[in-house]
């Protein structure tokens, strides 16, 4: 039995995706417009610490950059 | 007709003292070298060109010392240059030695540097003090060399000739205009260099937009003397406010302006007032009385000149690039050109090197120039973001920064220090650098060790030592071979001194040997990455030119005099 808090393989399961889709969308809406920019670059910069790496953050970087 | 100021300028710790202007010579002649500007870096200059034998002329437009405290935040290194040039002791006296460096956001003080520093050091990491009293100390310096003649209130007008073996000055005076030739020009005048337009010659880099009002204000505040940041304090949002103590009782302010405010409007002293007893009152000291000694205005600009030689002018220091002050790298960054530069003219002069010789120069400084720029480029864009994403990055840190470690080294700001020539063309071809893996590379300047208490080995690089090259020897008598090796390069007419190191009590010197130095622990071998039968060659400016595993044969010796002196 997995930890609950422990990196998945193969990514987020549908359950997490959806928390992760509510939560984030509700934080986003619980911030002052003049700071919302600003809570999601903090965010960028903790999933990157937890990523480790700079090449990994710059692939995912280029993923978001796509089809804006 | 020239008039500079002739009354003392106002401070209200500083007593100014106007020099008088001497009239144009009778017989201006040749003069071997002409250095213009007589602030640190010029002096400096000129006293480092007096210890290689040469006698120069320095022209000030002025006649007295800097307005205001200006540079105030002397490195380590930089301490180290004025050792060699007979200041250290006098600074030592009045400067305020420190090494701590605090950054704070929302009261929390979010990161704090301490500055390596070991006994093996003679001096601190920083030494703050007004330039005013340092161009003092030098001027006192230069007042005891007999080689240096220094003309206040002359300032240089045109340059008529610069080419082939000399160049000519158009200089003006309180007396009148004069010409004035030189086999060499150093310009040392400065950010607004008035010979760099003369030569049509263009800095190249980055004007960032951020701009800084200096305080200088005269206060009696319960705090140590380090470096205080402050970012995006509640009186002036998004912007950032430094604090430094400097001697007699003065602390500088520095304090970034909104983009839409004018120089004019921010020295204003009712927005100065407001804006310091803002600052006052955000640290919890609102109501200490201050009294205002001078303010200025500055951009943080990054910028060089791509070749520092043109022709018969040299440029160092300010002349030659401009740098954000953030990391205290204006003078700091100078001392170490006006230290490059002066061995190598110095040598030209008295006809030891060809003139290529000063191509080493621009190599060396130009490139350590785009390092700092490099550098300084990071924390300009940390202090001054330039754009909104560099701004929202560095808002993001300021509010990690309360909670999270992990983004607190970012406040580091990346202090000026010595560079490494590790590619300079001086650097010995065929000794043993590339076989000795510890220790400072070729290249380097060579770091301090204490050998006994109070006894540093750079000291052994200064006075008598500090003109010539000096071959180091790590431990030991050196043997007839050795000593038949440095006579035949001094015979020759190389600037060579031969120093041993010696863990014994120093027996009398053979002839041939300028001085022991008594290493009592026997730590010098290993502090160079030397084994006990190794030996180094220093240049002029203390940086590392041959790295040998044993002492170098009379042709190895030659080869690499031959070679820093650029013969080859």
């Amino acid at each position: 039995m997995s930890t609950p808090h422990a990196p998945s393989p193969n990514g987020l399961s549908l359950p997490d995706l959806e928390a992760v889709y509510d939560s984030l969308a509700m934080a986003i809406d619980a911030t002052p417009p003049a700071q919302r920019e600003l809570l999601l670059v903090k965010l960028a910069l903790l999933q990157a610490q937890a990523l480790g790496t700079h090449q990994a953050f710059a692939a995912l970087l280029a993923q978001a950059q796509a089809d804006l | 007709m020239h008039q500079p100021a002739s009354t003392p300028r106002q401070s209200i710790y500083y007593r100014y003292q106007v020099f008088d202007s001497p009239p144009p010579p009778a017989t201006p002649g040749l003069v071997p070298a002409l250095v213009v500007g007589a602030g640190p870096i010029g002096l400096v200059t000129a006293l480092g060109l007096a210890q290689q034998g040469v006698r120069c002329v320095l022209i000030e437009a002025e006649r007295q010392v800097s307005e205001g405290s200006r540079a105030i935040v002397f490195t380590r290194r930089s301490m180290e240059i004025l050792q060699q040039v007979g200041v250290a002791d006098a600074v030592l006296a009045m400067g305020l030695p420190w090494r701590c460096g605090n950054s704070f956001y929302r009261g929390q003080r979010v990161f704090r540097m301490e500055a390596p520093q070991s006994d093996d050091d003679r001096f601190a990491p920083m030494t703050n003090l007004q330039q005013q009293y340092l161009e003092e100390m030098l001027l006192a310096q230069v007042a005891r060399q007999p080689l240096i003649e220094l003309r206040w209130g002359h300032k240089v007008i045109g340059l008529p000739h610069n080419q082939g073996d000399h160049a000519v000055l158009d200089i003006d005076t309180p007396h009148g205009p004069y010409q004035q030739a030189a086999s060499w020009v150093v310009a040392a005048d400065g950010a607004r260099s008035a010979l760099r337009q003369l030569c049509d010659v263009k800095l190249e880099g980055n004007a960032y937009e951020g701009r800084f009002v200096i305080a200088d204000i005269r206060i009696d505040l319960p705090l140590p003397t380090e470096r205080l940041a402050f970012f995006d304090p509640v009186w002036n949002p998004g912007n950032t406010v430094l604090m430094h103590r400097e001697p007699h009782g003065i602390w500088r302010i520095d304090y970034q302006l909104p983009p839409d405010e004018t120089p004019e409007q921010a020295l204003a002293p009712a927005s100065l007032a407001a804006r310091i007893n803002a600052q006052l009152a955000m640290i919890g000291l609102a109501n200490t009385p201050w009294e205002l000694d001078w303010s200025s205005v500055y951009s943080a600009r990054a910028l060089t000149l791509p070749n520092y030689v043109h022709e018969r002018v040299a440029f160092v220091g300010d002349a030659a690039h401009l740098l954000p002050i953030f990391g205290v790298r204006g003078a700091n960054t100078g001392f170490q050109d006006a230290q490059n530069l002066a061995w190598k003219l110095g040598q030209v002069l008295r006809g030891n090197a060809p003139p290529a010789l000063l191509g080493s120069y621009s190599h060396e400084r130009v490139a350590a120039a785009r390092e700092i720029i490099d550098e300084a480029g990071k924390s300009t864009r940390f202090m001054t973001p330039p754009s909104h994403g560099f701004r929202l990055l560095r808002d993001a840190v300021l509010s990690l920064s309360l909670s999270q470690a992990f983004v607190r080294p970012l406040y580091h700001w990346r202090t000026s220090r010595p560079h490494d020539y590790l590619q300079s063309p001086l650097n010995a071809a065929d000794d043993d650098n590339g076989s000795l893996p510890d220790g400072p590379a070729n290249g380097c300047p060579v770091p301090n060790l204490q050998l006994a208490r109070g006894h540093h080995l750079l000291d052994a690089l200064c006075g008598e030592g500090a003109g010539p090259f000096t071959l180091l020897l790590a431990q030991g008598q050196p043997d007839a071979a050795l000593l038949a090796a440095v006579q035949a390069c001094q015979s020759e007419g190389l600037p060579l001194r031969l120093v041993a190191a010696t863990a014994q009590p120093p027996a009398p010197r053979p002839p041939g040997l300028a001085a022991w130095l008594h290493d009592a622990d026997g730590r010098l071998p290993a502090h160079l990455g030397l084994p006990p039968t190794g030996a180094v060659l220093i240049r002029p400016d203390q940086h590392l030119c041959a790295r040998w595993q044993a002492p170098p044969s009379a042709s190895q010796l030659t080869r690499a005099l031959h070679r820093a002196l650029a013969r080859t």
